[in-house]
């Protein structure tokens, strides 16, 4: 069957949309990805669609589903790489997709999970004082 | 009235078919001289509408017309069903409403990413959507 690679960095899962999904793919991803944090502990997931030409409703509710799981899993969801075209095409949509963190890019996002990393520790630190 | 460039029927019967509409409809508008965000906007507005059709309507066809007259050319397409049709359209246009396990945003959002838009439908004649997305000159 079809898959998009899931990989594994540290404490992050890195999953890079290179192709045009059909549907059943998007919902292996959103399923894999949910089995994937439980199974690595990951504290973050980070997807890179840089090379997506488009996200419809669609691929944006899974997009959305994967950041919920991913937040009651305790694990970050940032989204990067998302074109100019796409970001215009989905707000007029309808679809902000609030609650989904964004970065540029796989660098800056990154660093956002880390930053909310380093956050989770000071504070686990803290209680245990 | 605006000649036709290119006139090309797709049927839509599977998950795959979406996104060889996508590409179909892609194709058109690089043809048609769409900028990326107008090609973005249709393309995705086509993959709203071809879902609706294999979810909705069990399955269709998209027909696609590059139109040409005088002063700009545009791409229209037509999706067709033979599915329940659509007792009431006017709640079926609204933000939000779904019947399925969508957002609700594919017939709203697909209106507003097109310049025309139409509809036809009713119970029991399955539907059919029409837009139009012009190219900006």
């Amino acid at each position: 069957m079809e898959r998009i690679p899931i990989l594994k960095m540290g404490e992050f899962l890195l999953v890079t949309i290179q192709i045009d999904m059909h549907d059943q793919l998007a919902i292996t991803l959103q399923d894999d990805l949910t089995q994937q944090i439980v199974k690595h502990r990951a504290h973050g997931v980070l997807i890179d669609i840089s090379s997506l030409e488009i996200v419809d409703s669609f691929i944006g509710r899974m997009i959305g589903n994967i950041a919920g799981m991913a937040r009651m899993l305790d694990a970050e969801t940032v989204l990067v790489g998302m074109k100019p075209a796409v970001a215009i095409t989905l707000v007029e949509l309808g679809m902000s997709l609030t609650g989904v963190r964004t970065a540029l890019n796989v660098e800056k996002g990154m660093a956002v999970l880390q930053g909310s990393l380093k956050g989770k520790e000071f504070f686990g630190r803290d209680i245990e004082r | 009235m605006a000649a036709i460039l290119k006139d090309e029927t797709a049927a839509i019967t599977s998950s795959s078919d979406i996104v060889k509409v996508r590409q179909l409809v892609r194709e058109l508008a690089i043809s048609l001289g769409f900028t990326l965000v107008e090609q973005t906007k249709v393309v995705t507005a086509a993959s709203e509408l071809a879902r609706n059709a294999l979810v909705h309507g069990g399955g269709g066809n998209v027909r696609m017309q590059a139109l040409n007259n005088e002063t700009r050319r545009g791409l229209k397409l037509t999706f067709s069903d033979e599915g329940p049709g659509i007792a009431d359209l006017e709640q079926a246009l609204k933000d939000g409403f779904s019947t399925g396990s969508g957002m609700g945003l594919g017939l709203s959002g697909a209106k507003r990413l097109a310049n025309e838009f139409e509809i036809e439908s009713a119970p029991g004649q399955g539907t059919k959507v029409m837009i139009t997305r012009w190219r900006n000159t």
